[in-house]
């Protein structure tokens, strides 16, 4: 009989089974973690984070990494917020031309990024860590400072009104998980996300143009961010440039805890909704079973570590830069 | 002083070291030739520590000694000049010398620049080479790095007792006329410190440098020859004497190609340094062999029909229409297949499956408006799977885990299954077992059948001999003879050994 323990199989599945020993052991600790309620918490703070996390798949798929997602978010947001009251401050009138509007930007925001990386040759990490600092500033330069408040009802109905217990955020961070898959499994550009990590040569020894590939991307990541923004927003009600804060530590370290492979190739959507909810019940439940704030991140940076050593065959890798 | 004695080394597959003698004497110079594949670089590899022999004793001055790695290797005197040059370039010239052996200049954990200076200073010294030793290596020529190369070899000199035993893998390779006769002028003068053994492709030069040539052919040492009476033709014998099998390369099934037809013509095309002023015609069903020893121009040649080399002279048509931009996607869209030398590296992508890598380069046939159509991509794999026999257990396996026959399989019907009608092979059939290689050569004859112009760099010669209907033989990037290979009238291996080298 074929053993069906493999490492291979273990690995596979070792995001899921930690997740469902971490709500096990939350619920066991405190009972109050295992209850709808509390769920659709975790649901609430797992939404923008699944949209960033979903976009920063695609480039570390592609064997990049995306480090501007903060400033990104907070441009999406304050521009999204400026132009949402300026056209009359309600979904129900013009302004929710806001909404696409946002999308472009991130879009935009993206489609700089991977021209600065890929047109200037300069690493990806390099190219967008400082593209994020530049939407940071940005963002700041727009407001001064400033909070913009967006109290239309009609938008802030995506936390306040619920559909079997969940607000409707959640449903629509679900559509994007399935538009998301769509991409990664049935169109081209998804094929090729993965061919450019797997074997770039490769890819381009076999035709495919690895430079659009890479600009399509980081554009495609931009749109998941401002997504993302806009959840973000939908959930304080609030856009300013802290907006973005802490987007970046959150949605890198889901990708890899979801196990996202960070050398490109291996992995996928699934693997970051796993890795968001890893996260976010880490998060929540470490609050609901009364542990401060720096132990959660210790044990995320711990999580992080654990991910990647069980996902590497380090015997490959001869040096690891 | 330095012997083996009826070495034997094996690997999986492969006898690679077939009770291999070996000598050499304090100050001697000894050659070593042999084809690719030959066991040269096995031969070397044992010696310096890298592989230890299955079989047979290793003796220094009558003393049986054991090398565990390089390191200690070199701790008895034998050193290495390594053909892909060893030296950290972002390094200077005396850090790179010292590498490993710093100690001797740290006081209490510094190290004492000046004193390091000077030492290699008097490295440099022996081998005449007058250069600052805090030059970054990177600045200095390829000429001068392989000097400082030996001279990071002589190091060994003060480090050790007894004799030092210097290999020299391919050190002429990419030298110009002159530097090669400074070389030998100064291998010659460092008799007096160490003996040598000067591995090359070129004949001539190992008969000017050498006091004895062993010659390899298949693992084994088939004759050792004293220069005084050697020469250049009777050697290429006894490198390659062997007799073709017809049968093995499917020569019954070799049909005359449609020669009034034309799919690639090249005119005066160039790449220089690469290679220069190649003309030919490639027509349907022909299988074009280009055949020269390591960088004489071949895989640059495939790489620019392919369109990942710009040529910078002459000119190319594929199927009549001029190219003007070489890029890949051009190459692709004319028809033209790539099957490179690296099957990991740039045959297929590890982690994509089987049918995922099949439609890798025709994804927009198979889609759209970016949607792809993922029931026909696996009908496709499906086919293919018949129609090539791959293993694999379904079309959804991870090519990564295909054995590399099969995997070469499946660059092949990935080209094919695209409507490619112009393939580069290189070495299509490298590091394949016997089963797989004929399954290779089967198709290859299929592919010539159905009218695709093949353009192939065999791993062998024989087999350049036994699957073409036309070879060129090239060397530093010329040019030099052309063969027609029609079955019964096929040149001998002697034939391209001659013009190769």
């Amino acid at each position: 009989m074929r053993s069906y323990l493999t490492r291979d199989a273990l690995v596979k599945w070792a995001p899921v089974i930690v997740l469902i020993v971490l709500v096990l052991f939350f619920a066991l600790m405190e009972p109050r973690f295992f209850s709808v309620r509390n769920f659709a918490r975790i649901g609430i703070s797992s939404a923008p984070a699944l949209m960033i996390a979903l976009g920063v798949t695609f480039i570390i798929i592609m064997g990049s990494i995306d480090l501007s997602m903060e400033g990104t978010v907070s441009v999406c947001a304050v521009a999204f917020a400026f132009a949402f009251i300026a056209m009359g401050g309600t979904l129900a009138s013009y302004a929710w031309l806001a909404l696409p509007l946002a999308l472009v930007v991130g879009a935009a925001v993206g489609l700089i990024n991977g021209l600065v990386h890929v047109k200037l040759r300069i690493p990806s990490f390099m190219a967008s860590l400082a593209m994020g600092f530049v939407g940071t500033g940005f963002a700041l330069l727009l407001t001064g400072g400033d909070r913009i408040r967006v109290e239309d009802e009609l938008f802030r109905s995506l936390l306040t009104v619920r559909f079997l217990n969940f607000p409707i955020m959640v449903y629509v961070a679900l559509g994007f998980l399935l538009i998301a898959w769509f991409i990664q499994s049935r169109t081209t550009l998804g094929r090729n996300f993965y061919a450019v990590g797997g074997g770039e040569e490769l890819a381009h020894s076999s035709g495919l143009n690895v430079n659009r590939v890479r600009l399509m991307g980081f554009t495609l990541a931009g749109m998941f961010y401002a997504v993302g923004a806009l959840l973000a927003v939908g959930r304080i009600g609030i856009a300013e440039t802290a907006t973005g804060n802490n987007f970046m530590f959150v949605s890198i370290t889901s990708v890899v805890v979801g196990g996202t492979a960070l050398w490109g190739g291996i992995g996928g959507v699934w693997n970051t909704l796993v890795g968001v909810l890893i996260v976010n019940v880490i998060n929540n439940g470490m609050v609901v079973i009364g542990l401060p704030g720096y132990v959660q991140d210790g044990v995320l940076g711990i999580l992080v570590i654990i991910a990647v050593v069980l996902s590497t065959d380090r015997k490959s890798v001869t040096f690891v830069k | 002083m330095y012997e083996l004695r009826k070495v034997e080394k094996k690997f999986p597959g492969v006898h690679a070291l077939k009770t291999v003698d070996f000598k050499i004497g304090r100050g001697e110079i000894v050659g070593l030739v042999g084809e690719n594949g030959a066991g040269k670089s096995t031969l070397m590899k044992v010696i310096f520590g890298a592989y230890q022999p299955d079989d047979g004793a290793i003796t220094i001055d009558g003393k049986t000694v054991r090398f565990q790695n390089p390191r200690q290797a070199m701790e008895h005197g034998i050193g290495m000049v390594f053909q892909e040059q060893s030296l950290i370039t972002n390094l200077t010239v005396m850090e790179n010398i010292f590498l490993g052996y710093e100690q001797q200049f740290v006081k209490m954990g510094v190290i004492n620049w000046k004193a390091m200076a000077s030492a290699a200073r008097m490295q440099l010294q022996k081998v005449k080479l007058d250069i600052d030793p805090a030059t970054v290596t990177s600045k200095l020529s390829f000429a001068q790095r392989q000097l400082v190369e030996l001279a990071k070899v002589l190091t060994l000199e003060e480090r050790i007792d007894g004799d030092l035993v210097i290999l020299l893998d391919e050190p002429t390779s990419v030298l110009s006329k002159e530097e090669v006769e400074l070389l030998f002028k100064l291998v010659r003068e460092l008799r007096s410190r160490a003996s040598f053994i000067f591995v090359s492709h070129r004949l001539d030069e190992v008969i000017d440098l050498s006091d004895r040539i062993y010659v390899m052919k298949d693992g084994a040492v088939v004759d050792v020859v004293e220069t005084d009476n050697a020469d250049v033709d009777a050697i290429q014998h006894k490198m390659v004497g062997r007799e073709v099998n017809k049968e093995y390369y499917r020569e019954q099934r070799q049909k005359p190609y449609q020669a009034d037809k034309t799919l690639v013509k090249a005119d005066g095309l160039g790449v220089p340094p690469r290679y220069s002023g190649l003309s030919f015609e490639l027509h349907p069903g022909e299988v074009l062999c280009l055949v020269g020893t390591e960088g004489s121009g071949r895989e640059a040649i495939l790489r620019t029909i392919f369109g990942l080399e710009t040529p910078t002279a002459g000119t190319l048509a594929i199927k009549g229409e001029q190219i003007r931009r070489f890029s890949a996607q051009a190459g692709v869209a004319h028809g033209v297949g790539y099957v490179p030398r690296e099957r990991k590296i740039e045959g297929i992508v590890g982690g994509l499956n089987v049918y995922e890598n099949m439609t890798l380069s025709q994804m927009g046939n198979y889609s759209r408006s970016g949607v792809l159509r993922i029931g026909e991509e696996k009908k496709l794999a499906r086919d293919w799977i018949s129609k090539l026999a791959i293993k694999t257990p379904s079309e959804h396996k991870d090519c990564g885990g295909l054995s590399g026959g099969n995997q070469q399989k499946v660059v092949l019907a990935k080209w094919r299954s695209g409507g490619s009608d112009i393939m580069l092979l290189d070495h299509p059939t490298r590091g394949l077992d016997i089963g797989a290689k004929e399954d290779v050569y089967e198709m290859i004859r299929d592919m010539s059948e159905a009218g695709v112009g093949i353009v192939l760099v065999a791993d062998t010669l024989e087999e350049a001999i036994g699957l073409s209907h036309t070879i060129i033989v090239l060397k530093d990037g010329e040019v030099q003879k052309r063969f027609d290979c029609t079955p019964g009238s096929k040149p001998s291996l002697y034939d391209l050994v001659h013009y190769m080298i």
